[in-house]
């Protein structure tokens, strides 16, 4: 899809370049890339994944010159950052939110995958290397999460290490193996730490992977079809230069607003008591883009199935290529298909929501309801269950039935045609309504 | 459609973790009436407060509880009780100086010449000298519990200032319906607990809110007098104390609002010009 390089070297040291390291080739052709035009705003979320990688590094490079990583003196040198050192307290309050601003990118990053089937051949292996990425990142943050070793770091670090122990056979010695002792403790922190400074980097590596994969088929696009003609696309730069850049700023108000005016919103109370092994706080809860994950967990009464089936929700998004039968790529032309991914999207709020909240706690205030077995039907736990069930059916009999019985509305001939025509007139306009914009 | 379900989706996901909700019962964390000073994307701290919570502080609180993560030299930074343009180092500020000086407990230390156990004047760079020498000691005299250092005490509870003005003022009788309240302790409406086993046999009434904290109440009317004259009855010394220590836990608070400000006005502005160039780089191509 890239086609032959345009790029002509202009003067004697580019000339001299291009026969031995074509590096400013190979930039000139990145920019150059023929993208589709059709790519609305959710399509900008990968460059502002790029930039939330790129100020995570910056800023934990920074955090790491100044933080102790020792059980004696993590939580003072981290109140050393936010008080003593120049500037501190925004580093670290932007390394802190950023964590979160990077997983709520990357969480529409991956909806968007799904909603307009960018998985789908032959971009299986670019969505395999994303699902890489995520799960490197999931690592990453847990680990960076532990790092200022209050209650919550050291609890949450507790009790998701404890996860591996209940795997028969290999489980207490790969928690002992995680841990560096027999609990957690200060050699836990440490290897957390040289950890949490590696991955970041491992993720870079993927990310550049991701950009490869994604540079042999080209990009996806909303309405599925594939590129057809050089009409159908726009040079990468300046269009999505552009068009990228204004997203990020747009992202970045929103992450100033969490930064500046409500940096602690998304944290911890407990996270601010200094970690205490013989204190176990009231309510040990991960953070918000574990919550899923975590109801699914708790939804089964059963440690070692709840892991199991914790380790299933992930495994399921990285063989989604091979569970959608649709031969459709875009939602758009698949009305059924649309309902229940939004469905989806509620499941997962939902899971989020009693992931937070202690299994006994009604969901409607007030309402009393009878017993089912070990919780009340107006509980988290119940929910949760519910929810963890579609979540899985989702996956995994919904997405492979759906694909053999639905009848898919006629999409487009090609990317120009519902664009160029009133939208009314194009097939599946109407649909296609909402997103064509951007 | 699909923006507002992920836009809810995003939102619910985001705030979820924050409503974690408690099995405990206790007095739901409220601040005064005419609200905080430094609540908001715009409030400031009252520096004239935080010098009275300052005083609550070392009147009162400092008895037990150790304030190690704020230096005296701190008190003199931007938005702290005694920062003075005049003294952009703090450390020449006369009024920290003083107080620095003036500190009740003496530093450990250790002589140089000699090599022996001392005990000298705080210098900026000091801490308060701690109440106590460490935490066994502290336990000893707290009839087993421990004083929290104070310095993110704030940070470190639910409702934040709110719970401490609320805890302070929050002593009442214990109710009748409690049977065998425990000994040297203090029942306290805000105080997080539970006291359902400690109800009468038979009484199936939904227990009391609060909990028995170790913490005597601390303040009485006037039992600090301000030098500005300023009312000193509990609640506003309570008022005082959580201002004073929503500043120990959040010393930059100013600095990162009006950081925040120009860098709001500045992505707002830049987002703007982006959108333009945007606009007009895509102006020749249908999509």
């Amino acid at each position: 899809m890239s086609g032959p390089s345009t790029y002509e070297p202009k003067t004697a040291i580019e000339r001299w370049l291009d026969v031995r390291l074509p590096i400013i080739r190979f930039g000139a052709d990145l920019m150059d890339f023929p993208t589709p035009k059709n790519l609305n705003y959710w399509y900008t979320f990968g460059g502002i994944l790029a930039a939330c990688l790129g100020v995570q590094i910056v800023t934990g490079v920074i955090l790491g010159m100044h933080y102790v990583a020792s059980g004696d003196e993590a939580f003072n040198s981290v109140q050393h950052i936010m008080r003593d050192v120049n500037y501190g307290w925004l580093i670290r309050y932007i390394h802190a939110n950023g964590a979160s601003m990077f997983f709520v990118a990357v969480y529409i990053h991956m909806l968007r995958g799904i909603y307009y089937g960018s998985f789908k051949a032959p971009r299986e292996l670019l969505w395999l290397i994303g699902a890489a990425i995520y799960l490197v990142m999931m690592a990453t943050a847990f680990m960076g999460y532990v790092l200022p070793w209050g209650q919550m770091s050291f609890w949450g670090a507790k009790v998701i290490t404890n996860l591996f122990g209940a795997l028969p056979v290999i489980g207490p010695a790969l928690t002992s193996w995680l841990w560096g002792g027999f609990t957690v403790d200060a050699p836990t922190l440490n290897r957390f730490y040289s950890l949490h400074y590696l991955l970041p980097f491992v993720i870079a590596a993927l990310v550049a992977l991701h950009i490869w994969a994604l540079h042999v088929p080209g990009n996806s696009n909303p309405t599925g079809v594939n590129v057809k003609s050089k009409s159908d696309t726009v040079p990468f730069h300046p269009y999505y230069t552009v068009k990228d850049g204004f997203a990020i700023s747009v992202f970045l108000i929103m992450f100033a607003i969490f930064v500046f005016f409500m940096p602690e919103a998304l944290g911890h109370v407990d996270n601010s008591v200094p970690a205490n092994p013989l204190a176990t706080p009231a309510h040990i809860v991960p953070e918000w883009y574990f919550l899923p994950y975590y109801a699914i967990l708790r939804a089964i009464p059963d440690k070692l199935t709840g892991v199991l089936a914790m380790g299933t929700a992930i495994l399921c998004i990285f063989i989604l290529p091979w569970l959608d039968t649709s031969r459709v790529r875009s939602m758009r032309y698949r009305p059924q298909a649309k309902t229940y991914f939004f469905i989806f999207i509620v499941a997962c709020a939902f899971l989020g929501y009693c992931g937070a909240h202690e299994p006994d706690d009604q969901i409607i205030p007030g309402l009393a309801t009878f017993q089912l077995g070990d919780y009340a039907v107006n509980s988290s736990a119940w929910l949760s269950r519910i929810a963890a069930v579609y979540y899985f059916a989702y996956f995994l009999l919904i997405t492979p039935l759906l694909g053999l019985r639905e009848t898919p509305l006629p999409a487009p001939e090609s990317i120009s045609s519902p664009v160029l025509s009133h939208p009314a007139a194009a097939p599946g306009g109407a649909a296609a309504a909402p997103e064509k914009k951007g | 459609m699909l923006r507002k379900f992920l836009a809810l989706a995003a939102l619910t996901c985001a705030f979820a973790g924050g409503q974690a909700l408690a099995a405990t019962t206790q007095e739901e964390p409220a601040g005064p009436a005419s609200g905080w000073s430094f609540s908001g994307p715009l409030g400031m701290y009252d520096q004239a407060q935080l010098q009275r919570g300052f005083k609550v502080y070392t009147e009162v609180c400092s008895q037990c509880h150790a304030l190690s993560l704020i230096s005296f030299g701190d008190l003199g930074a931007p938005g702290g009780p005694f920062y003075n343009p005049k003294y952009q180092n703090p450390n020449d500020n006369p009024v920290v100086k003083a107080v620095a000086l003036g500190w009740p407990r003496k530093v450990a230390d250790i002589d140089p010449d000699t090599g022996d156990a001392t005990h000298r004047d705080s210098t900026t760079a000091d801490a308060p000298a701690p109440p106590f020498p460490n935490e066994a000691a502290a336990r000893a005299s707290n009839g087993g519990a421990l004083p929290p250092d104070m310095s993110l005490l704030v940070a470190a509870r639910e409702g934040g200032p709110n719970y401490v003005y609320t805890v302070v003022q929050g002593y009442r009788p214990t109710p009748t319906r409690i049977q065998g309240a425990p000994a040297g302790k203090y029942y306290n409406i805000a105080y997080p607990g539970d006291l359902t086993s400690l109800l009468a046999k038979g009484d199936t009434q939904p227990a009391p809110i609060g909990g028995f904290i170790s913490m005597p109440p601390p303040l009485t009317d006037c039992k600090v007098k301000f030098d500005d004259g300023s009312p000193c009855d509990v609640k506003h010394e309570a008022a005082d104390i959580a201002a004073f220590l929503t500043w120990a836990s959040d010393p930059k608070m100013e600095e990162r609002k009006q950081t925040g400000l120009a860098v709001m006005a500045y992505l707002l502005v830049f987002s703007g010009l982006l959108y333009a160039s945007y606009r007009r780089v895509w102006r020749n191509v249908a999509h």
